[in-house]
Order: C-alpha cells, then sequence, then structure tokens
C-alpha cells in the first residue's frame, strides 16, 4: 500500500457491499467546479476570478441556495453558471442540485469547493488527477495534512478530532480532514449522491463513512486552506453548532445500521 | 370493581361518536386525505368500544395492571397522541423531502430554460 508524504491512498474496507472488481474506468474530461453559496455577494467575485486563473478552462457553476443578497447576479456577471434555488435549502441540497446538474450535463465529474475563499483554486487540478487516473471515487482535500497550514478554534478542533475518531472506528481508517469541502467526486459518486439518501444540511464524516461502506475509494490530498474573508459562516452561532455535534452523532451511529447497496455502472 | 354510571356512559359515548363522526365526515369531504385518517379512525373506534363495551375496559385495565380504568384511558390517550405526533413527523419528513426535490427540479429546469432563451437571442 503506498503511503508517501504527497498522497495517503488507503484501499477499500467494503463490509457487507461486494462491488465490482472488474477495471473501473477513471474519466475526468469534463469537469465541473461547483460552488454552493449562500449570501456570499462579497466574496463571489474573488472566488471566480481565482478560480478562471486557475483552471480557465472548466465551467463554473455556482448554486445559489436562496440568497438575499446579489450573489447570483454578480456571480452571473462574472461568467460562472447559476442555478437559483427558490429559498433556503441547507448546504448538502445546494451541492446535490449541482450533482444533479452535473450529471443531466455530461460532466464525469465535480470539484466543489466554498464560495467564501478559503479553498485554494490552485489546487483543483491536484484533486483531479486521483480521479482522471481512476485510482479514486473520491477525493477529498485536507488542511490538515499540511505542517502548520490551518489553525482553527478549539471547539471546532475538539469536534473534527471526535467525528475523525468516530470515523475511524466505524472504517478502520484515518481521516485527516471529515469536514472539508474541498473535494473532487467521480460520476459514479455523482450518482450515489443524487439519491434521497444524501443528507440535506451538513454532509461530512457519515457521508464519508457511507461512501466508505459503499465500496468507493477514498483519497485525501493536502491542500491550502484560509480563513474566510467576509460574510458569515454556517456554522456561525451557539445552537447551530451545538445541533450540528447532534446530527452528525445521529447520522454517524446509524450510518452501519442502513443498507445501502449501490450498484456501479457497469459493474 | 368501579362500575360506570348511566349518565357518564351516555356522555362518554355521545363524545367518542361525535369524534368519529367528526373524522368520517372530513374524510368525506376530502378535506382529511384516507391515508392520513387511518390513525384517527382507529383512535375514535376504540372510544366507541371502550364506551359501549365497557367489561373490555376493566379487562385491559387488569391486563396491563392498572388500578383503575381512567388510568388505563389517561395511558391509552397518551400513547394515541404520541402515535399521531410521529404520524405527522414521518408525514412531514416526507414532505420535506418531496418540496426539496422539487424546488431543484425547478431550479434545474429555470436553469435549462434560461439557458435556452439566451441560444435564442444568439440565434436571432
Amino acid at each position: 500500500m503506498p503511503r508517501d508524504p504527497i498522497t495517503i491512498i488507503v484501499g477499500v474496507r467494503t463490509r457487507r457491499y461486494p462491488q465490482s472488481s472488474g477495471r473501473r474506468t477513471g474519466r475526468a474530461d469534463r469537469p465541473l467546479i461547483l460552488i454552493p453559496a449562500f449570501n456570499e455577494a462579497a466574496n463571489i467575485e474573488a472566488v471566480l476570478a481565482r478560480i478562471h486563473q486557475a483552471t480557465p478552462a472548466h465551467p463554473v457553476l455556482i448554486v445559489d441556495d436562496g440568497s438575499t443578497d446579489d450573489t447570483a447576479a454578480r456571480a452571473r456577471t462574472a461568467g460562472a453558471g447559476v442555478i437559483r434555488l427558490p429559498f433556503n435549502l441547507g448546504y448538502g441540497v445546494a451541492l446535490q442540485t449541482g450533482y444533479k446538474y452535473a450529471l443531466r450535463h455530461g460532466h464525469d465529474c465535480v470539484v466543489q469547493l466554498d464560495a467564501d475563499g478559503q479553498h485554494e483554486p490552485g489546487d483543483i487540478p491536484a484533486l483531479l488527477a486521483p480521479i482522471a487516473a481512476a485510482e479514486a471515487d473520491v477525493v477529498v482535500g485536507s488542511r490538515f495534512m499540511v505542517p502548520g497550514g490551518y489553525r482553527s478554534g478549539a471547539v471546532r478542533r475538539l469536534g473534527m478530532v471526535v467525528f475523525g475518531a468516530l470515523a475511524f472506528w466505524l472504517t478502520g481508517r484515518r481521516f485527516s480532514d471529515v469536514t472539508s469541502g474541498f473535494q473532487a467526486l467521480g460520476a459514479d459518486v455523482l450518482r450515489f449522491f443524487s439519491d434521497d439518501r444524501y443528507p440535506p444540511d451538513y454532509p461530512d464524516a457519515d457521508v464519508l463513512i457511507m461512501l466508505n461502506r459503499a465500496g468507493f475509494r477514498i483519497h485525501e490530498l493536502p491542500v491550502r486552506m484560509y480563513a474566510r474573508h467576509g460574510g458569515r459562516s454556517q456554522h456561525a452561532g451557539l445552537l447551530r453548532p451545538a445541533y450540528y455535534v447532534f446530527k452528525m452523532l445521529l447520522s454517524v451511529l446509524l450510518t452501519p445500521l442502513r443498507q445501502e447497496a449501490f450498484k456501479r455502472q457497469g459493474a | 370493581m368501579p362500575e360506570i354510571t348511566l349518565h357518564q356512559q351516555v356522555f362518554a359515548f355521545v363524545t367518542a361518536l361525535v369524534i368519529f363522526a367528526f373524522i368520517v365526515e372530513l374524510v368525506r369531504r376530502r378535506r382529511l386525505r384516507e391515508e392520513y385518517s387511518w390513525l384517527w379512525l382507529l383512535t375514535g373506534a376504540a372510544m366507541l368500544v371502550m364506551v359501549v363495551w365497557y367489561r373490555a375496559l376493566l379487562f385491559v385495565t387488569a391486563v396491563i395492571g392498572a388500578m383503575s380504568p381512567v388510568t388505563t384511558l389517561m395511558l391509552f390517550s397518551l400513547l394515541f397522541l404520541l402515535a399521531i405526533a410521529i404520524h405527522y413527523s414521518i408525514i412531514v419528513s416526507r414532505l420535506t423531502v418531496q418540496v426539496k426535490n422539487l424546488a431543484q427540479e425547478l431550479a434545474l429546469l429555470a436553469a435549462e430554460r434560461e439557458r435556452g432563451t439566451a441560444a435564442d437571442h444568439r440565434a436571432r
């Protein structure tokens, strides 16, 4: 099992779900860059400009999750495709809308990043590479694999440690960053996620466990992450973090009790 | 065993009957959908049975080990209310998923239509 400082590749641990053992063709010919955004008018233009600089060839889609500011208009002016949800439905629903869009428009993979500018678009090609090479179905950009790369508050760090430990317990493998929104997903994962099993609010550790159990190959790559520039994080406040912890605990602990068979195309 | 007076029985019977009739009427006028009414109808029917056939209530009381039929009634009213509340949660959860899917579909179709009209303008 290869284990170098750049890429930590952990093989599939299939439990209960027998998956295809045949050759899978990795494809990343038509990637879609997907950005869920809720009231990010302050950040969106800068983020789009940086993405355009890093990967000018890839189309960018903003899913505007019922913003009340002019996020959508600014994104459109900046040349991005925009989908507007009629009202605020949550981060997970916005992402899933993008997955559905990608599948319908013939994209074979998606790179998702946040609209607040905390992810470095220069890392997009690196995240896509394992998918193009058919080595992974999901590539998670981890902020903690970079030495001294990212600092976060004590409470959030504690949460990450706890959910990381739970994920390890349930999957038998280490995830260094279970809350990363910077990910690349292959077409099979897009299909897997376009179902109602995808959580509407905070798809984090539970989704990684679900993917692992369904036999998808998950890679983690080090990425740069920055503190957000302006606007409001989805985890702001006092009650929301508490609800997040409750929801994630329930979701993580229920994941192994669910039977979610998934057939890959051509499997 | 405590006995029920005719007075009490008449009042309970009328109450149960009115509730049952009200639910049936709601379903008849399609104000309440059949698929959501079954739990209410079950509750109403159980109330009627308990009133008319008082021995059944006494029997249930003995079975669950309650001291008086009043306890039995209270307990089962609470259980029925709980069941109905859970029933609603299930319905609301299902509706939430359906609304989510509809909103996504709407957004996707709107984006497609926009692209279509933009292409039309270019063609002209």
